[in-house]
Parts: C-alpha cells; structure tokens; sequence
C-alpha cells in the first residue's frame, strides 16, 4: 500500500502545484450551473437542486477523470508508473483517492453556488449532507477511474467515457439524488437511510471491482 | 470440446427450436382462452415474457465467459462472450419492443418508470454500449479485454440497478409471482402457453448463440488466414 500513497501523494503535490484539475473542473461546474439555471424557471429552482447538482457533477467530473490519464500520457509518465514496483490494484486505488480528493474540493464549490444561485437553504443536517456527497463521490470515481482507463486508450475517448459509464451508474444517480432530497428537506441520516445503503454497497462492491479488474486493462 | 459438441448443435438445436416455435405459435394463437378482461391482447405476453429469458440468458452467459476469458485467455471464451451479447441484446430489444405494444392498450401509455422497464432499458444500454465498444472490425486484444471488464462491471450492476429502481417507483403485472385469482395465469393452459414459448425461446436462444459463435469462430480463422497470404505475399 506504501506505492498507493507514494502515487497519491506524487498526484496531490501535482495538483497542488498548478491547480490544474479543480480549476478547470470548478470553472466547468460554474458553467454547467449557469446553463442549468438559464435553462430553469428560477421559481422552482429550488426543488430541482439535488438534480441539477448530480447533473453537473457527474458530466464535469467525467472530464475530470479523463483528465487524470490524460496527463499521464506526457513524457511517457503512464510507461513509468507501470514499470515501477507499485501493485496494479494499488495503481488503482491511488488514482481513485485522488480523484475523491479533487471531486470532493469541486463539490463543494459546487454545493455553495447551488445555494446562492438557486437559493437553497442550508441543511438542518449538515453532516447527513456530507455524508451522502462523499458516498456519491467514491462510487462514482470508482466506476469512472475504471473506465477512464479503458477510454483513454480509444480514438473515441471523450465520447466513451460517458458512454461506457453513464449506464452503470444510473443506480447511483438514482439513490444520490434522493438521499440529497430528503437530506436539503431536512431529513437526518436515518430517514435517508436506505438511499445511503445501496450507495455504500455500490462504492463497495466498484471500489472492490476496480482494485481487482484494473490489472486487466493496463497490461501491456 | 468443440469437435464433440458441434455436430450434436448442428443437428440437434435447429430442428428442435423450429418445432418449439410451431408448438409455441400454435399454444399462443389457437389453444390458450382469451384472458377475460385483458381479451386477445393478453396473448402478446407469452412471447414478451419469453424473450427475457434470451436476454438474461445472453447477458449472464456473457459475462461468464468473459471471467473465463480474463482469468485463462482463451478466445473461444470471448467468442462465447460476444455472442451472448449480440444474442442477449436482440432479445432485449424485442422484449422492449412487444411490450410497449401491450402497454399502450392497458395501461394507456406506451411507456411508464415501472421498475423492471427502467432495469430492462439500463441493460439494453449496457450491452449497447459493450456493441459499440467492439463496433471496430478487427479488434486489438486489449479490446477484448475492455469489453470482458465491461461485461462484467455490467452483471455486478443489475442487484443496484434492480434495488434502486424498485424503490425509486413501482405498476408493471407480477403475472407469475400473482397469488390465484389475482392476476395471475388462472387457466391452466396459459401456464402450458407461457412454458412452451419459454422453452420455444430458449432453444431459438441457444440455436442463435451457436451460429454466432460459430461466425465469430470462422471470422477469426478467415483473419489468421488472411495473415498467413500477407506473410506468403511479402
């Protein structure tokens, strides 16, 4: 695990420095909301801000996580992260920590301008709020770190990536929306509770098919 | 393996899914009784209800033989793996397609969030885009072994899917699940209907999933034929 942390904290020290990823992604929600919001009757706003935040997350970060491979391909930097002694499984976790990491700074953005623009009060339950971001944001990088390494490799990458992912992931859509719903209406953990169980079976049942298949697409 | 089973298939399967299908025509339009209520439209169900066994048959077979392909790379399993695909998803598509053609006179509209049609249009979906994926004529390997990892994601997907669409939103018939009097196959000739066109499109299953593999099989000698006269050639 030692190579997980080396490779995170080589991916953290990158992004620290030029700021590169979550400036591009935040810019990129900041856009998405504002098309959201033109697009929008301002008066019930409000209601559809679980959905809008989901929306925008997941077609921002799915640019994000190409990303993440994308800059690897300079100067060969993928050929060296394969040939150093670092575990496949662990390559993966690594990659999908630190895009948490960057998805989780993005979402927060994300979550203020939702609430000055659409005008959504703040949560009774601030903590249920994060925990139903932060489950939202491990399965969905999972299953995008996943695919994205599959992606990067096609011609047609930026249109598969979506492709690829956007079907697998309906379930989580489904149970983030809802449990986003019900936390913004006031709700504690207990009564989103359900939408948060399949959320955490999802993170780990990808999280775990992830660490395991990854070997498979890197192989060279 | 081959060498033993493909003669028993081509003898065996095209007869036998032929005469399940005259059989299971035969039980839909002639023997079973109008459905009360429903009337002659009912009858559309034996075959809709069929096709999803093709179609989880395709889709579950797939996914196996892309395990088998990953762990031991063997590209007999990956044909295996393609053709439950391409077969799966033609019976998904008619799945998805008669049942719209029943819904629109029963329930009003021709299509609703019902939980298993969310889940049944996902897979489509799914296996849609695992086509597409291998859309390329001749592939590179490290494709196979993307949409071998693909099929598999997709298979580890179907418990979330199918928990979180149920419920997200529940008015499609539990038909065979129904206690007696209640919606259920009430005349015992239905429940005949329903087995034959089962076991009808089962067989059309396996006869269609053979001649895929067996297309896949002779595309991939044509291939390393075509190798061999560029080798001579140069």
């Amino acid at each position: 695990m030692s190579g997980a942390w080396r490779i995170l904290h080589k991916d953290l020290v990158l992004e620290l420095r030029t700021r590169e990823a979550t400036s591009g992604l935040v810019l990129l929600m900041v856009l998405i909301l504002l098309t959201f919001t033109f697009a929008m009757d301002p008066e019930g706003a409000a209601e559809a801000a679980p959905a809008v935040q989901w929306v925008t997350f997941i077609f921002a970060g799915l640019m994000a996580i190409q990303r993440s491979f994308l800059v690897e391909r300079e100067n060969g930097a993928w050929y060296g992260l394969l040939l150093s002694p670092v575990d496949r499984g662990a390559l993966f976790v690594a990659k999908m920590a630190s895009n948490v990491i960057v998805l989780g700074v993005a979402q927060v953005v994300l979550m203020t301008l939702l609430a000055l623009f659409l005008g959504v009060p703040l949560p009774a339950a601030p903590l249920a709020l994060l925990l139903v971001n932060v489950l939202g944001i491990i399965g969905f990088s999972a299953l995008a770190t996943l695919f994205a390494a599959i992606s990067v490799r096609l011609r047609a990458r930026e249109m598969m990536l979506p492709l690829l992912v956007l079907p697998l992931l309906v379930p989580l859509v489904i149970c983030a929306v809802e449990a986003s719903r019900i936390v913004m209406d006031g709700g504690t953990v207990a009564s989103a509770g359900v939408w948060l169980r399949v959320l955490a079976t999802f993170d780990v049942i990808f999280a775990a098919a992830g660490w395991m298949l990854f070997e498979q697409l890197v192989e060279e | 393996m081959h060498r033993r089973f493909a003669p028993f298939a081509d003898r065996v399967l095209p007869p036998a899914a032929t005469i399940a299908m005259l059989a299971a025509l035969w039980c839909v339009f002639v023997y079973v009784p109008n459905e009360r209520i429903q009337g002659a439209v009912q009858r559309i169900f034996y075959f809709h209800v069929s096709c999803w066994w093709g179609a989880y048959l395709g889709f579950f077979v797939a996914a196996g033989a892309s395990a088998l392909y990953l762990w031991r790379r063997r590209v007999e399993h990956d044909w295996l793996a393609r053709a439950g695909v391409e077969v799966g998803m033609l019976f998904c598509t008619i799945g998805l397609v008669t049942g719209p053609i029943w819904a629109r006179p029963i329930w009003g509209s021709w299509w609703t969030w019902d939980p298993r049609l969310t889940m049944a249009v996902i897979l489509w979906t799914v296996f849609a885009v695992y086509l597409v994926l291998r859309s390329a004529g001749r592939e590179d390997p490290e494709i196979t072994r993307y949409a071998a990892v693909l099929a598999i994601v997709g298979i580890l997907d179907i418990p979330l899917i199918r928990i979180s669409v149920r419920l997200w939103r529940g008015m499609h018939p539990s038909v065979i699940s129904a206690p007696p009097g209640k919606g259920g196959l009430d005349d015992p000739r239905m429940v005949v209907g329903l087995l034959v066109s089962s076991i009808a499109m089962v067989l059309l299953f396996l006869w269609l999933l053979w001649l895929r593999y067996e297309g896949l099989r002779l595309r991939d000698w044509l291939y390393r034929l075509e190798d061999r006269m560029e080798e001579a050639a140069r």
